[in-house]
């Protein structure tokens, strides 16, 4: 054991080695920006993963779509310029824009954009969103700078989809090497990538739009929150994305070296509940836990404060959102009775399986907590990113309650697939989201969330928490980054240093 | 002890007491252990606050006079999560040391019945293939692959344990094999199996004890660091490890939630680590009796 002894030495050692090597960042020249996030993209591909941390790195700074999202969610013109859209709503004309070219020198033109959406909504596509591109009848190329695309049904939402970072566009010349050389349109050419560390771009001198101000853009990846403060504290990096330890902000704020973004994310952050199985395929035990769960106890205990409270499967911020958190407020007397009503034997006893983010973590120990007060025993069990997507969201669906943040956005739509993790299956409500996906007249589409909303509250399909809010820390100088999280993004080509 | 006294011409029960009471390592960390052991039994009848309670309205409190440790960042005592964490650490390590012992212990006298024969060389051998594994990192494995808890990180210290006493038992034991006694009891007619443990044993309960003594407080250093990764005791099970991990980002601001789980593993293993010196200048005539 004394070997355990020295390991347990080291370890202790390796963490002030950490905190003290943080200090010797080399200072940056002020046309190159160091940002740090928490998680590393599993490779470069956005077409090809769910991974969210590769849009976050590669979303409108190295590949770009048809359309895009702007820092407030609303979907812009990118590579197409402007369209034209069928009185029958069908088909979509796509104006591409002029002088366009991909980062190995080849020109994007209309046959790239059939490329790209072809090879996404194939039988073989690997696509993590094919839901997106489900809708296509036939994309087809009129001349180089003209696409049309065919819906087999209107879709009010299409040109949102081809926003996604799932639905950029990629070259046939080098799709072959993309997972680890990407090659896009966009302001910034990738550099390289030192795995485990960080992932450099450097700016796109040929550019067919505005060009980037920075010359190059470093993505640091930090994943713990004791090295993200130190290194943010020393300033190692200058902007940190997503931030992970709320705690500090306010050290941060006081700080006249740093500026604090607070933001909104796509992020309703929920308690799931295994609709699918025992215990909590009954309604009466889910309404339990939902009035036996104090939001505001963990806004302030988990995210010290931060995340406005949701009912709902949706964003608050959303025009079209509804507040239901009255239907699931805090009641553990309500709990109690409802638990006695379903028969269910207490304590009873069920497992709680937490991803590693710390509004999960935290979140799970303080709503443990709170389920006890009630006679509801949920044994925490921690779990890694990679079991946790394999065990609880993919396959087996394997667990009793767990609490994830579902930062995409408007996906309420998800909720709709019985197959999904959450395993609730109501016919009723995936009827009124197949309106939904059809309507384009935006007053009963709005009406139509709003009983989609209402539908998921009245059955209680999971503890609504919060909307996850987007910390960025930022030196001070550093301007022109989003403040909201509208899509998984961390868009650098409006970001410069103004000093 | 009675063995080991007759047979080395030891002194009486005074002059141990005696020695033990000049033996400033022995009661400095006697009274640090005792402290731990007793906040750990207190917390089996009494803690100040109940440990799973949450009061978030009442978070990251620096010490006052209802929380004379202070809270945490979910606003419990940090001073009952200490108590009910000992328990955790003695839990944990009693049973490690436990398994290490009647696992280790047998194997040692086996192999030293046996010397210089094929059993003893497999055995040894096979502590040193356990030996050469670096410890923390297969304890990480064990949990890892079954899951992370209490039981799991108490059966992956004890595997570590079993080679430490196997080979201090054999080497003990070694050095008795050629002793007349034991050459009486042989012509007196008992096997090895009874001469070791009527014989052999009770001569090398003092190494043992002593052994023990640093393994419990390895042990004790093992579980902080396991729970330190989340790898240990599970919460809400208050653990000394993860109280250290989880006050982290609040160091800057509320240095007592890591000062207090930091103290208490450091006195506590301290402690064990002086006892463990004291007792063995204790059982040690030679050294003592340069001593006196």
């Amino acid at each position: 054991m004394t070997n355990a002894l020295r390991s347990v030495a080291k370890t202790a050692a390796a963490a002030s080695v950490i905190a003290l090597t943080a200090g010797t960042g080399a200072a940056m020249a002020q046309d190159s920006l160091t940002l740090g996030l928490q998680l590393e993209p599993p490779h470069m591909d956005p077409t090809s993963a769910a991974a969210g941390a590769i849009d976050q790195v590669v979303y409108a700074n190295v590949f770009e779509g048809l359309t895009r999202f702007g820092p407030d969610g609303s979907v812009n013109p990118s590579l197409a310029r402007s369209w034209d859209i069928s009185e029958d709503g069908l088909t979509y004309t796509f104006h591409l824009v002029e002088g366009a070219k991909f980062h190995d020198g080849t020109d994007f033109e209309a046959t790239d954009v059939v490329f790209s959406l072809d090879r996404a909504r194939a039988e073989d596509s690997v696509n993590a969103q094919k839901s997106l591109f489900a809708g296509i009848e036939s994309v087809e190329a009129l001349d180089p700078a003209t696409v049309q695309v065919t819906l087999s049904a209107p879709d009010g939402m299409f040109l949102f989809k081809m926003a996604w970072g799932d639905a950029v566009m990629v070259a046939p010349e080098s799709i072959e090497t993309i997972t680890t050389n990407p090659v896009g349109t966009g302001a910034f050419t990738f550099g390289n990538w030192v795995q485990g560390d960080s992932i450099t771009l450097q700016k796109n001198p040929d550019y067919w739009g505005e060009p980037a101000m920075l010359d190059s853009a470093t993505f640091k990846f930090i994943s713990d929150p004791t090295a993200a403060f130190a290194a943010m504290m020393a300033g190692d990096v200058d902007v940190f994305v997503a931030f992970p330890a709320p705690e500090n902000l306010p050290q941060f704020d006081a700080d006249p070296r740093y500026n604090v973004l607070i933001g909104n994310t796509e992020g309703e952050t929920i308690v799931a509940m295994n609709n699918a199985r025992p215990p909590f395929d009954n309604k009466l035990v889910r309404e339990a836990v939902a009035h036996a769960i104090n939001r505001q106890d963990i806004i302030d205990g988990a995210m010290f404060g931060y995340g406005t409270p949701i009912g709902t499967f949706f964003a608050p911020h959303n025009p079209d959102y509804v507040d239901l958190t009255e239907m699931s407020a805090y009641d553990p007397e309500a709990a109690k009775a409802l638990l006695e009503e379903a028969g269910v034997e207490l304590p009873l006893s069920v497992k709680m399986t937490l991803p590693p983010t710390s509004y999960a973590r935290r979140g799970g120990e303080i709503v443990a907590a709170q389920l006890r007060e009630v006679g509801i025993v949920a044994q925490i069990e921690n779990v890694e990113w990679a079991q946790w997507l394999e065990n609880t969201f993919r396959n087996a669906h394997d667990y009793d309650l767990t609490i994830i943040s579902h930062t995409e956005p408007m996906d309420i739509a998800s909720l709709a697939d019985p197959d999904y993790y959450t395993g609730y299956d109501n016919p009723a409500f995936r009827e009124v989201i197949d309106q939904i996906a059809v309507e384009s007249d935006p007053e009963v589409r709005s009406d139509l969330l709003g009983q989609a909303q209402t539908m998921l509250a009245e059955d209680y399909v999971a503890g609504f928490l919060f909307e996850l809010p987007l910390h960025t820390v930022a030196k001070t100088g550093v301007e022109g980054l989003w403040i909201n999280m509208p899509t998984q993004a961390t868009d650098l080509t409006g970001v410069y240093w103004d000093n | 002890m009675s063995h080991s006294q007759t047979e080395t011409g030891a002194p009486t029960e005074q002059g141990t007491l005696a020695a033990a009471l000049r033996n400033r390592n022995l009661i400095l960390g006697g009274l640090l252990t005792l402290v731990f052991l007793g906040a750990a039994l207190i917390s089996f009848v009494w803690v100040p606050y109940d440990v799973t309670q949450m009061a978030i309205a009442n978070k990251i409190k620096p010490p006052y006079a209802e929380h004379l440790l202070g809270t945490d960042h979910y606003g419990r005592d940090i001073l009952s999560m200490l108590m009910v964490g000992a328990r955790t650490s003695i839990a944990v390590a009693v049973l490690a040391v436990g398994i290490g012992m009647v696992i280790g212990v047998p194997l040692g006298l086996w192999a030293a019945a046996k010397r210089g024969s094929l059993l003893d060389e497999v055995i040894m051998r096979g502590n040193d293939l356990v030996f050469a594994f670096p410890s923390l990192v297969i304890a990480v494995m064990i949990t890892a692959a079954f899951g992370p808890s209490a039981t799991n990180a108490i059966v992956a210290i004890g595997i570590f344990n079993i080679p430490v006493f196997a080979r201090i038992t054999r080497s003990g034991a070694l050095t008795l094999w050629n002793r007349d006694f034991i050459l009486a009891a042989r012509v007196a007619g008992k096997g090895s199996a009874r001469i070791s443990f009527e014989h052999i044993l009770p001569n090398v309960l003092n190494l043992l004890i002593v052994q023990g003594t640093i393994q419990f407080s390895l042990g004790i250093l093992a579980e902080a660091g396991l729970s330190y990764v989340g790898l240990g005791a599970q919460p809400p099970t208050p653990s000394w490890g993860r109280m250290l991990a989880d006050s982290q980002t609040f160091i800057s601001f509320a240095p007592h939630m890591a000062l207090f789980p930091g103290l208490a593993i450091l006195l506590t293993v301290l402690g064990l680590n002086l006892m463990g010196d004291g007792l063995r200048d204790l059982f040690d005539p030679k050294l003592r009796r340069g001593r006196t």
